[in-house]
């Protein structure tokens, strides 16, 4: 069975950004059977959704369904307190974002671990987590990640910031505790 | 450079945290719930005309044949259960009643005499002592809405009650071997003849006897009477 013009269409379109729906799935639900269900079902609902598509880059579109459909997981499964971060997000003014930027070269003198990267970004909360990954590992513009996530531009930066503020708050807390 | 950046921070990310790669088999399953996904749609617009009633009338048939055949199976095999039950229900009454036999004696030429005159048939009646199962006696019965003959046999102490009447194609087929409330029964049909075997004996030995009197009535010609 070849498919339909419009099978083959979407395919084309989509499925290139498999690897990059199903790392921020994985990131977001921290497990891999559950991320690989979820992108299952985030791309089927893009399917159905595809005539609403305009055209151009697919990634920010076909990303901005899988995040929705990884924070439906996670709220239905009330993970993560997923609506609290948004309050956090707002708070520009965090004592601790500056101590961190104050001080830079703390980090790059420390050998830091794969694993311990790894954990502190997993222990992120969903929301900051989400713009890090979208960010770092994918390589999204502030554009294309207002996008996918929803939200203004001015509001990708300080949650992008926040995200960076606590990573380094948390990598700093790991190596003392070794 | 963007000062939003953290340059420093970025360049940890970017090298130590992991780019999870979707896992092999992902994009296959991706592939194939799309086309099953997209097959009824594509169908739907095509299908509906004839094609649909043709459809909707086959299952339909296909449906009263497939009713018709449990309905008949389930009416052919609880006629054949209730048949088995009453055949073991003769067996333990005959049992408790101390009414074993009508008539006692190990002469077949005795037993099958005596049915002649109480019966509209004539039952084919053989000592088998010689294979260890004697004839004991034979009694007047009533089975399945119909007078029967009943042949008590003994193999060590226990009894086994050979029930025979007429073949009846109306009636249900006697099973090859089952098991009714901790009894055995084991039965056949001859060309004019329905017999059904009961008793508490194994079926393993029960089998042999069944063999021993299937042999006995069918490779010698019926004595006319005694």
């Amino acid at each position: 069975m070849s498919g339909t013009d419009r099978t083959r269409r979407f395919e084309a379109a989509v499925l290139p950004h498999l690897d990059a729906a199903y790392n921020l799935a994985r990131w977001l639900l921290r497990d891999e059977q559950n991320a690989q269900d979820v992108v299952q079902e985030a791309y089927l609902r893009a399917f159905r959704f595809f005539d609403g598509f305009r055209g151009g880059d697919a990634r920010p579109w076909l990303l901005s369904i899988v995040r929705n459909s990884c924070f439906t997981w996670l709220r239905e499964r009330a993970c993560d307190h997923v609506e609290f971060d948004e309050e956090r997000d707002s708070d520009q003014h965090d004592p601790a974002l500056h101590e961190a930027i104050d001080g830079p070269e703390q980090l790059l003198e420390r050998k830091l671990e794969r694993t311990q990267v790894n954990a502190a970004i997993a222990m992120l909360p969903p929301l900051f987590r989400e713009v890090l990954i979208l960010r770092e590992l994918e390589s999204l513009s502030y554009e294309e990640i207002a996008q996918v996530v929803g939200i203004p531009v001015g509001t990708v930066m300080s949650r992008l910031s926040r995200a960076r503020s606590m990573l380094r708050t948390a990598l700093a807390a790991t190596d003392e505790e070794d | 450079m963007d000062p939003h950046e953290d340059t420093e921070l970025s360049g940890i990310v970017k090298t130590q945290a992991e780019r999870h790669a979707a896992p092999a088999g992902l994009r296959d399953r991706i592939v194939t719930s799309i086309r099953q996904a997209e097959a009824p749609s594509r169908h739907e617009a095509k299908s509906r005309g004839w094609r649909q009633w043709l459809n909707m009338g086959a299952a339909f048939a296909m449906g009263v044949v497939a009713s018709v055949t449990v309905v008949y199976f389930l009416t052919t095999v609880s006629a054949q259960e209730r048949l088995a039950q009453e055949v073991v229900g003769s067996h333990v009454r005959s049992l408790m009643a101390a009414h074993l036999a009508d008539v006692a004696s190990s002469d077949s030429h005795t037993v099958k005499p005596w049915f002649s005159g109480k019966l509209d048939f004539s039952p084919p009646v053989h000592d088998l002592a010689h294979a260890g199962f004697p004839l004991v006696g034979g009694r007047l019965d009533y089975i399945g809405g119909r007078p029967a003959a009943a042949l008590v046999y003994q193999h060590r102490q226990h009894i086994i009650n050979v029930f025979v009447w007429p073949r009846d194609a109306r009636a249900p087929s006697p099973p090859p071997a089952v098991e009714a409330q901790g009894f055995n029964v084991i039965g056949w049909e001859s060309k004019s003849m329905q017999f059904w075997l009961v008793s508490d004996l194994n079926i393993i030995d029960l089998q042999a006897f069944a063999a021993q009197l299937r042999g006995a009535a069918e490779a010698r010609p019926l004595p006319s009477g005694g």
